[in-house]
């Protein structure tokens, strides 16, 4: 028998009474031990059977129930002497400081308690904190020195951590300050929420602790290790501690033992209690396992990230997922992803048997949970349980595989392992977008990761330096939909953080693409069949082939498109179409006219092409589109080949000479400025000092070399090089970061300044001090292939330190933020009127972002792209 | 000398609507008073229109998004 199900009305939060603790306890816990010999738990001890169960078997006495559903339930411990609760410490200490140890009574005349009052009332009102209103009424009070009732004087109190006060030096033991609060809940009755106490929930006296309650053994149950010994939960140890030190005290006592040993003892109860309740409490040693492991008690269960908020109720473990490092396959479709069998084996898909499907499911689970595929099939499904319709999980295996396949009837529901098609989510931490979390298709592949298509790289921000990513199986009809209408990467390739793709080609793809159509390549046929096969192309391939050609073949009918590509050098007046660099794209009905297929074509973020076919043709075209250009592209690599290394850096000796020359000049010229600022002749930036204007004239010369150099290095490395197809075509790399290999890397900074701290006026002991030169204070004139002096490369990593630290800062700050976000945010709903509105109604936005415009389906946040709506116009004539 | 923050081109229009058109919003939203957003009676541009506990407020922005954005804010002596 279950009891009722109760309804939670609502929560006081409040502090427990002696006799309150006494009331709900099911029994007095008397003795420290735990069970007799015959290993059952002893009457009144700390595993007394009143307290719950946690052996099968056994009935508790107090409800009758068996182990999972008897609650549990208190005891407690009548402590032989009053103990400061740690918790309420420093709460005490306030009330202590703020009352008179004669009365009770608040240090504060009439008047002012009168004026507290009426500001209380009107903290309340406006619904705000009133703990910092006690910390006033404590500031104030605490300024008295003699009791305005009853004129006794107050003598100051002090607070020894974590839970010893005094009263003029006098150390005060629990009992005093017992008795003291116990005048002041007399005296102050209802002006106690003066001091945030809430006269109807708690007693200050309550904060001292007589009576212990003790928590159910089904919060602290005790192991049996292989061995057959019993192992005991922390909690009970350190109760364990308590009833020995609490009756050993009560035995001293009595007897009228020396007050000295029973204030030792009675210490010794406040030292095991305090721990009991956290055993971090600064200034005293936490209480230790006999293996030196601190002990976990009530406070560690609850703080920190593996405690019980964070671990178990903001983030919970799930069934029905895995998680393992990813890794790339450019062979599988954007919307799918390679599961390993041993991934497949272990996730199920729940399937109901109906008489429709009951004689395919029994051959289902005839199979077992292992079964060998047939020749030529790498995997088939098996089934791991079988659910029963009375409820019941029958685990299958190879031996009762048969039987339970014959007693399956409909109602049932057979756990079947995954298999292709199935629909699950994948997901990479951190989910800072809705596309960190999106649906895909099963494959299940050979060995062991998660396999990915490279174009969904960008949503997910991943590599494969290690990355692992999670999985999750979805287990009902409902979910299933909801995942494949709203949540498969298909769906997601315009972003609603732009209304651009997010989703598109990378790397090798773009280099591909770029090689395969840079100006008029002609490409004989086998190659041109090649690479259109691998594509998914299925057509007419005629003799010989331009990459524009073959690059035309794959796109879908009716694109008409018109815009620079990233190879574009921005020319002072545009050629268009017959741009020297064939950097301007032409598409006429699904033909590449001119311009050469880069990242602005194809690339995530960018990809005019991909944004173009989501928005005319949908998703589906879409998906398509990019999983054949990149095959493409990746054919088109291989064929026409590629390679990088470091002698795409090199560059002829003039030009290194002229590079040379070009640093000398900018030392020398930072020289004069120097001299002109020492003798005075250096003219001042308004509004700026004398040193900020030579700091700035310098960095304008160091930049300026920089900017210098690299144009001497780019001019020798042209087109031919594959570093510069790399990034002109945007596919890894920047011109800048060529620059810094072959010409010069330059200035290092610090918050925006030339390196100006170290040793005493200078940087480093290798330079003279006062010297404001280029070197000393970090300009870097060597490249990275050429290789930096020592002292250069201090600087360097003094530069390449702060860029580490920004972003570590940066990481967790706005992380921070977005949770604040997320946490207002998540409740606020976009109505079918348009409008935005809270969960009651109330309306935030009129119009959602004004507009009414969704950000996925904007052109680039815009509503409308007049030009392409002009050139629709012009074509469709 | 006494500015009229009305002039000001940060602060944008702002009407008390008529009965009539406070009766067509709530029907247009299907909602009721409270669940407007709020402006402080005590607001400058409150007291320089002369708008009452209780009126609401027609503000007409312009819009980075939108050109144009109507908001509608009820006037209230203080903010829950
Ligand atoms: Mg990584
Ligand atoms: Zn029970
Ligand atoms: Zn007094
Ligand atoms: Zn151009």
């Amino acid at each position: 028998m279950t009891p009722a199900k109760k309804v939670i009305g609502e929560i006081v939060f409040g502090l427990l009474s002696p006799e309150k603790i006494r009331k709900m306890s099911a029994t007095r816990i008397i003795t420290p031990d735990t069970y007799d010999e015959d290993g059952f738990p002893i009457e009144m001890g700390l595993m007394d059977t009143r307290l719950g169960v946690i052996e099968p078997g056994l009935r508790c006495k107090t409800c009758g129930q068996r182990v999972r559903d008897c609650p549990g339930h208190f005891g407690h411990i009548e402590l032989a002497m009053p103990v400061i609760h740690v918790g309420f410490a420093k709460t005490i200490y306030g009330i202590l400081k703020a009352t008179c140890r004669a009365c009770g009574n608040l240090l504060l005349n009439q008047k002012e308690i009168e004026k507290f009052r009426k500001a209380y009332e009107e903290v309340v009102r406006r619904g705000e904190n009133t703990s910092n209103f006690a910390k006033e009424v404590i500031k104030q009070a605490s300024k008295a020195s003699k009791c305005p009732y009853c004129g006794k004087e107050k003598l100051p109190i002090e607070y020894d951590k974590p839970t010893t006060f005094r009263e003029a030096g006098h150390k005060m033991t629990p009992s005093e300050v017992r008795e003291w609060l116990e005048k002041v809940s007399e005296a102050l009755g209802d002006d106690l929420k003066l001091l945030d106490i809430n006269p109807k929930v708690a007693r200050p006296e309550w904060m001292v602790l007589t009576v212990l309650p003790v928590p159910p053994v089904t919060t602290r149950p005790s192991i049996t290790l292989e061995t057959g010994e019993r192992s005991e939960d922390d909690l009970t140890h350190k109760l364990v501690d308590i009833i020995r030190i609490n009756q050993r005290l009560q035995e001293n006592r009595d007897a009228g033992a020396p007050q000295l040993i029973v204030e030792d003892l009675w210490e010794l109860l406040q030292y095991h209690v305090t721990t009991y309740f956290d055993n971090q409490t600064s200034g005293i040693p936490p209480a230790r396992h006999r293996s030196g492991r601190a002990l976990k008690t009530l406070a560690q269960r609850l703080k920190g990230k593996e405690g019980r908020f964070r671990s178990n109720l903001s983030g919970k473990r799930v069934n029905f997922s895995a998680r393992t490092v990813i890794s790339p396959d450019p062979n599988i479709s954007i919307n799918e992803v390679g599961v390993p069998i041993d991934v497949a084996r272990e996730l199920t898909v729940p399937i109901k048997v109906t008489p429709h499907n009951l004689e395919e499911m029994k051959e289902l689970v005839k199979r077992g949970p292992n079964p060998k595929p047939p020749a030529g099939v790498k995997y088939i499904p098996g089934v791991n349980y079988v659910i029963r319709p009375d409820g019941r999980r029958v685990k299958v295996t190879e031996e009762n595989a048969n039987v339970v396949a014959d007693r399956l009837e409909p109602g049932a529901i057979v756990e079947r392992q995954l298999q292709d098609g199935d629909i699950v989510l994948f997901n990479r931490q951190p989910s800072l977008h809705r596309m960190s979390m999106m649906a895909h298709k099963v494959r299940v592949l050979p060995y062991k990761t998660f396999r990915l298509n490279l174009a969904v790289c960008p949503p997910y921000n991943a590599d494969f330096d290690g990355d692992e990513m999670n999985l999750h199986v979805l287990q009902s009809e409902e979910a299933r939909a909801e995942a494949e209408i709203l949540m498969k990467v298909q769906e997601h390739i315009l972003s609603p953080r732009f209304g651009g793709a997010i989703i598109g080609a990378i790397h090798d793809h773009i280099t591909g693409c770029f090689l395969l159509t840079y100006k008029d390549k002609k490409f004989k046929k086998d190659d041109a069949i090649r690479m259109l096969s691998a594509a998914g192309y299925r057509g007419k391939v005629e003799d010989e082939m331009s990459g524009k050609d073959i690059f035309s073949k794959i796109l879908p009918e009716g694109i008409n498109l018109e815009y620079k590509a990233k190879a574009c050098v921005g020319c002072e007046k545009c050629l268009k179409e017959k741009c020297p660099y064939d950097a301007y794209v032409v598409i006429k009905d699904s033909k590449l006219i001119t311009g050469v297929i880069d990242e602005k074509s194809i690339g995530a973020f960018k990809g005019e092409i991909i944004e173009y076919i989501t928005r005319k043709f949908g998703n589906e075209k879409a998906r398509e589109f990019i999983d054949r250009v990149t095959k493409l592209g990746i054919a088109a690599i291989m064929i026409i080949g590629f390679t990088t290394g470091i002698d795409d850096e090199d560059i002829p000796e003039e030009a290194q000479l002229q590079i040379k020359e070009e640093l000398e000049k900018a030392k020398r010229k930072i020289q004069q400025l120097i001299k002109a600022y020492n003798e005075g002749e250096l003219e001042q930036i308004p509004g700026r000092s004398l040193e900020e204007t030579l700091e700035m004239e310098i960095m304008r010369v160091t930049g300026r070399a920089r900017d210098r150099t690299g144009e001497i290095a780019s001019k020798h490395l042209g087109m031919d090089n594959s570093a510069v197809i790399m990034a002109r075509s945007g596919a890894r790399g920047s011109m800048l970061n060529l620059s810094q290999m072959a010409g010069c890397v330059g200035q290092q900074a610090v918050r925006g300044e030339r390196i100006h701290r170290g040793y005493r006026n200078r940087t480093l002991p290798h330079f003279k001090k006062g010297d404001l030169g280029a070197e000393a204070k970090g300009f870097v004139s060597s490249s990275y292939k050429k290789g930096l002096s020592p002292t250069e490369y201090f600087f360097h990593s003094m530069g390449g330190r702060e860029g580490l630290v920004d972003t570590a800062v940066r990481t967790s700050r706005s992380g921070y933020m977005q949770r604040r976000l997320v946490n207002a945010l998540e409740n606020i709903k976009l109505e079918e009127d348009g409008t935005v509105r809270t969960t009651t109604g109330e309306i935030v936005q009129f119009t959602y972002g004004e507009d009414g415009v969704d950000p996925m389906r904007s052109i680039r946040g815009k509503a409308i792209d007049v030009d392409l709506v002009l050139r629709e116009v012009e074509h469709g004539k | 000398m006494k500015f009229d923050i009305l002039k000001h081109k940060l602060v944008p229009h702002h009407e008390i609507l008529s009965q009539e058109e406070v009766e067509k919003l709530l029907k247009t939203y299907n909602i009721k008073k409270e669940q407007l957003p709020r402006m402080l009676l005590s607001d400058p541009v409150a007291k320089a229109i002369g708008a009452k506990e209780g009126d609401i407020v027609k503000i007409i922005r312009k819009s980075p998004t939108a050109g144009i954005s109507i908001a509608y804010r009820l006037v209230v002596k203080e903010i829950i």
